[in-house]
């Protein structure tokens, strides 16, 4: 897992649209990336819908909201779709897990994916605060995220 | 701004809905339009001692749950909160306006003070502080339940 005071890597990987999303883009400002298994699945969506309901409150404190898993962007718009949420999704696909591998948050096989992850990136880009679930199952709720950002 | 940050489940206080008697039993946030709260609803309902009703409704996930909390808050207003819960939970396919009048005339609820009272910015607000103490307790899911201020469970998933 990366370790807080790092400097936290660039990427660019396509958001549920299929636009380029750099993290570089969001230099100056405070984001939240929501490193989770995938797509579709109940844990992800319970977690993606809980925070699209306190998002407004995340937004108040200057963070932005980011989620990164290895589904394609097609497969990020339709969980968008499917969830009501707004929130942008970023699409870790080929090479595959190469963002989660370089926050340490890569499970490897058989499960291949990343585990439930929260990493703060602050204004310079480095990283403020981490957040590691014990296995893929449980998601952290949002009373953490405000706890580490109060 | 309110603060989100973990706190305890609240005590049992005025503001709570509760069924049953007794200072033992369970407090449940559960979510109108969750197929897995009605589901357990059926269980937690024949539990003996008290249970007390908290809102959590995830509007992403389950759009019409807004409305169906803000029925039940309306319904409670003359005396028929969990009769009205109950009501919803028993026929999940019937959630539109038209259908909540009828659920309203039903438990024989005053229809023009029930349709004034559901838009109500004090009904929100009421939903809303029950939200958001289910968010600094850490709810992840519902149904969530609570033995005092104990998560108990709430699904099982896998990931």
């Amino acid at each position: 897992m990366i370790a807080v005071g790092e400097r936290a890597p660039d990427f660019t990987l396509r958001n549920q649209d299929g636009e380029k999303v750099s993290l570089s883009d969001y230099a100056g400002r405070k984001v939240l990336l929501v490193f989770y298994p995938g797509d579709f699945s109940p844990v992800c969506g319970d977690q993606l819908s809980i925070y699209q309901e306190v998002k407004p409150e995340i937004a108040e404190k200057g963070v932005e909201l980011v989620g990164i898993s290895v589904d394609s962007f097609f497969a990020h718009q339709a969980f968008q779709e499917k969830l009501g949420i707004d929130t942008t999704l970023l699409s870790d696909f080929e090479p595959k897990g190469e963002v989660a591998r370089a926050y340490g948050s890569y499970l490897d096989a058989p499960l291949g994916f990343a585990n439930r992850t929260l990493v703060l990136v602050n204004e310079d880009g480095v990283v403020a605060w981490t957040y590691e679930s014990p296995n893929p199952g449980e998601f952290p709720g949002a009373n953490v995220i405000f706890d580490a950002l109060s | 701004m309110a603060d989100l940050g973990s706190a305890p489940v609240p005590p049992v206080g005025p503001d709570d809905h509760v069924r049953g008697a007794g200072e033992e039993g369970v407090i449940v946030y559960a979510d109108l339009g969750c197929p897995h709260c009605a589901g357990a609803w059926q269980r937690l309902r024949e539990r003996p001692g008290r249970l007390v009703f908290r809102h959590f409704p995830v509007a992403s996930k389950h759009p019409r749950s807004p409305a169906l909390h803000a029925a039940a808050e309306a319904a409670g207003l003359q005396g028929r909160f969990f009769e009205m819960v109950d009501s919803l939970y028993a026929d999940r396919g019937r959630v539109d306006d038209p259908h909540l009048w009828q659920r309203a005339e039903d438990l024989g609820l005053d229809l023009d003070r029930f349709e004034s009272d559901r838009r109500q910015g004090a009904v929100e607000a009421r939903i809303r502080r029950n939200f958001q103490s289910g968010i600094r307790a850490g709810v992840a899911g519902t149904p969530a339940v609570f033995d005092a201020c104990t998560l108990l469970r709430d699904r099982e998933r896998e990931f």
